[in-house]
């Protein structure tokens, strides 16, 4: 508890509630989460790749968790990890082909998409090399007690005052429920 | 190294958006191209949330949940159009899938 | 004594150790919750097949122990013994983590629920949410088991028992909402999403939320008990797993002790969203009428309770062993059943002395002990009532074809859901 931490960490740290052996924690599920993708990636069964993109998933939503963003890391989990997930295994069960596992893995020009990737890879450490003096060098801890209650304000508040997402969050149903029709009629057989 | 701080999970994120990419532009398979695209959504997300954190505000994290509820919509359109595409000629290659060519 | 450990002895925490960061007792309440569970599943085992034998009138396992009671003990130890076989064109990997996935998503939901005011792992702000999350992560071991065996019958059954546990986690999810809503009804306006606070909310309110603006809160809790019978693949749900439709289902290939574990994982899964019945809708572990009788005489008469079911359970023991034949091959059974029946009395009696020793409100060592006892006996008896309720269903009911049990889900069971939603939110904003 130096006096160089910021008062919020402080606070935490005297309740009792502070973060314990956080980088520890940190490099295990970042460790994780980029291990498991570069599992998706080269894969040559689907299924094992979806099983890898879970794990990736769940290591993102524990860095979520470690962020003070406990909703985030909760809707994470329910909707990618129990939903989207589900509806990937069901579809590799369903266009499975036995062809397909035993034919090439990769493209035929797949050294030009490694070298755009390679580009940009560049252009990121580049990025974060040149803007590291602009970064605060302690974060802000966010209360994680009334996080949910917050986010809701944010999201149902009345608009203008506290809510300023209210209208974002109508468009976002709106929007699924044209993606749940568009499912349905794409997919009948006989619309 | 003993705190982490912002930079750290900005590296993370780049580290799994460019896994993404190369997933996109390499595969053969359409259903794991998806989800390296799925892949690139989170890598946005985890640099959303981060700087969330670091302003100290949670402008970034409605808008991580905004995107996660767009993937969800997103990836059952793509896995729709997978699907009756898989109905019409029997393949799941990106090379194949080529009826609009000239 | 180490720090560490005096710390949560102390009769005036009020946190759980998770919150509090103490990891000694949060990991000595993981262990006790995954013993306790493996106990309590082995009892079900039990209480299943003499209960649906009584229903069938029959009479069940008799021959292991007296009444069947070793039963568990003899199946357990058949399974661990029999041969693994796994399918030749099976994916090794895949067949393999399989039951573990399942097992996990069962597991972990134990971390939120609570068995006091301060006896949970770990009282997290989103504990409904982190349930509601990990039991979706189930469907994943399902639909993988049922690929990973390479075979039609599996395949089948996996999709289906998958398609109706994501159908009902829906109307779950609702009925769920509905009841945090409910918490929300008190005069500062804000709800919470940790299970502690919704019980501690109902203890506020006064009223337990299955009662709540009846008949909404009986509703909402006939919804959630549908679907959560859904949820785990039980009768009349279970379709996906019968052995006279679809040969076992999605553990069709599995033998042995990755069967045994699917089994646990099912019958986890079944405690599990039953104590979250409880929690969300009766009152979890507070006893009946905890602010209506609140004198320290009807604390006490209610005390009594834990140590007087023991007490008849021994004296039901002790009848039935008395009434056994009386040929000598007989006899090593009517000993046993009597040891057991002097055991069952032994711990009636040490309850009714902790009952009576800490019957004051005060802080010594003996109350701390029978507010806790008091606190999981009332909890575990409100689960121990579902898990006959799920006995009960499986022997009296048919059990529903595919399409009639999705039709249920999505054009019977959302629909009344959202309504009841809607019509809490209405109710509750006019009341209050």
């Amino acid at each position: 508890m130096n006096p160089g931490m910021s008062a919020g960490l402080n606070s935490a740290i005297n309740a009792g509630m502070a973060p314990v052996g956080t980088p520890w924690f940190f490099y295990v599920l970042a460790g994780l989460a980029v291990a498991s993708g570069v599992a998706v990636i080269t894969r040559r069964n689907a299924v094992h790749s979806a099983l890898a993109l879970i794990v990736t998933l769940l290591a993102v939503a524990g860095l979520y968790l470690m962020l003070y963003a406990p909703f985030v890391a909760g809707v994470q989990i329910i909707v990618y990890a129990g939903g989207i997930m589900v509806l990937f295994l069901f579809v590799i069960m369903l266009v499975n082909i036995d062809r397909s596992s035993k034919e090439r893995q990769f493209n035929r020009i797949w050294p030009v998409g490694l070298a755009a990737a390679c580009a940009l890879l560049a252009l990121f450490v580049s990025a974060i090399a040149k803007g590291k003096a602009l970064f605060p060098d302690r974060m802000i801890t966010l209360p994680e007690s009334s996080n949910t209650q917050q986010i809701a304000t944010m999201l149902y508040g009345e608009a203008g005052k506290m809510g300023q997402y209210t209208f974002a969050f109508e468009i976002a149903s709106l929007l699924l429920l044209v993606a749940i029709l568009g499912a349905v009629i794409m997919t009948k057989k006989k619309i | 190294m003993a705190e982490i701080t912002t930079l750290h999970y900005l590296v993370v994120a780049a580290a799994l958006f460019v896994l993404g990419v190369i997933g996109v532009l390499t595969r053969r398979n359409v259903v794991i191209v998806l989800m390296s695209i799925e892949l690139i959504l989170n890598a946005v997300n985890l640099n959303l949330v981060a700087f969330s954190r670091m302003w100290g505000n949670l402008h970034g994290q409605v808008f991580a949940i905004f995107i996660t509820v767009d993937a969800a919509a997103e990836a059952a359109v793509g896995l729709g159009i997978l699907i009756s595409f898989f109905r019409n000629k029997e393949t799941i290659n990106v090379d194949e899938i080529d009826l609009l060519k000239w | 004594m180490p720090n560490f450990i005096m710390s949560y002895l102390d009769p005036k925490v009020t946190v759980t150790p998770g919150s509090a960061g103490n990891q000694f007792w949060a990991l000595m309440y993981v262990l006790i919750i995954f013993a306790g569970v493996s106990v309590a599943v082995i009892c079900m085992n039990w209480i299943e097949r003499k209960a649906l034998a009584h229903f069938q009138v029959r009479l069940g396992p008799m021959r292991v122990g007296p009444h069947g009671l070793l039963q568990p003990i003899a199946d357990a130890v058949k399974l661990m013994i029999k041969e693994d076989i796994i399918p030749a064109e099976a994916d090794q990997f895949v067949f393999w983590i399989a039951p573990m996935i399942g097992l996990l998503a069962a597991f972990t939901v134990y971390t939120v629920i609570p068995f006091g005011p301060s006896q949970a792992v770990s009282d997290m702000n989103i504990g409904i949410l982190f349930m509601l999350g990990v039991s979706s992560l189930g469907v994943l071991g399902i639909v993988v088991s049922g690929w990973a065996s390479n075979s039609h019958y599996p395949l089948i059954g996996a999709l289906r028992s998958s398609a109706q546990m994501v159908s009902y986690e829906v109307a779950m999810g609702l009925a769920v909402v509905s009841a945090i809503l409910m918490t929300s009804l008190n005069a500062s306006g804000t709800g919470t999403l940790s299970m502690i606070g919704i019980v501690q909310a109902q203890q506020q309110q006064g009223v337990w939320f299955i009662f709540k603006f009846f008949p909404l809160g009986f509703i909402a809790f006939v919804i959630f008990a549908i679907a959560m019978v859904a949820e785990t693949n039980r009768a009349p749900f279970d379709l996906a797993e019968a052995e006279s439709e679809l040969t076992a289902g999605y553990h069709t290939e599995y033998s042995g002790l990755r069967w045994s574990l699917f089994m646990l994982a099912e019958y986890a899964a079944m405690i599990a969203v039953s104590s979250i019945a409880v929690t969300l809708w009766l009152g979890g572990w507070m006893r009946p009428f905890p602010n209506l009788l609140h004198a320290p005489a009807w604390d006490f008469i209610f005390s009594l309770f834990p140590g007087l079911t023991f007490g008849g359970l021994a004296a039901i023991t002790f009848i039935e062993a008395a009434r056994m034949p009386t040929q000598s091959f007989f006899k090593i059974q009517r000993i046993g059943l009597a040891v057991f029946a002097a055991l069952l009395g032994f711990i009636a009696l040490l309850l009714l002395v902790i009952a009576v020793a800490g019957r004051s409100a005060d802080t010594s060592v003996a109350a701390r002990f029978r507010e806790g006892i008091d606190y999981v006996y009332w909890f575990v008896l409100k689960v121990a009532g579902f898990m006959y309720l799920f006995i009960w269903y499986r022997a009296t009911w048919p059990r529903y074809r595919f399409d009639q049990l999705m039709k249920i889900g999505w054009k019977v069971m959302l629909p009344i859901s959202l309504g009841v939603l809607v019509v809490t939110a209405i109710v509750g904003v006019i009341f209050s």
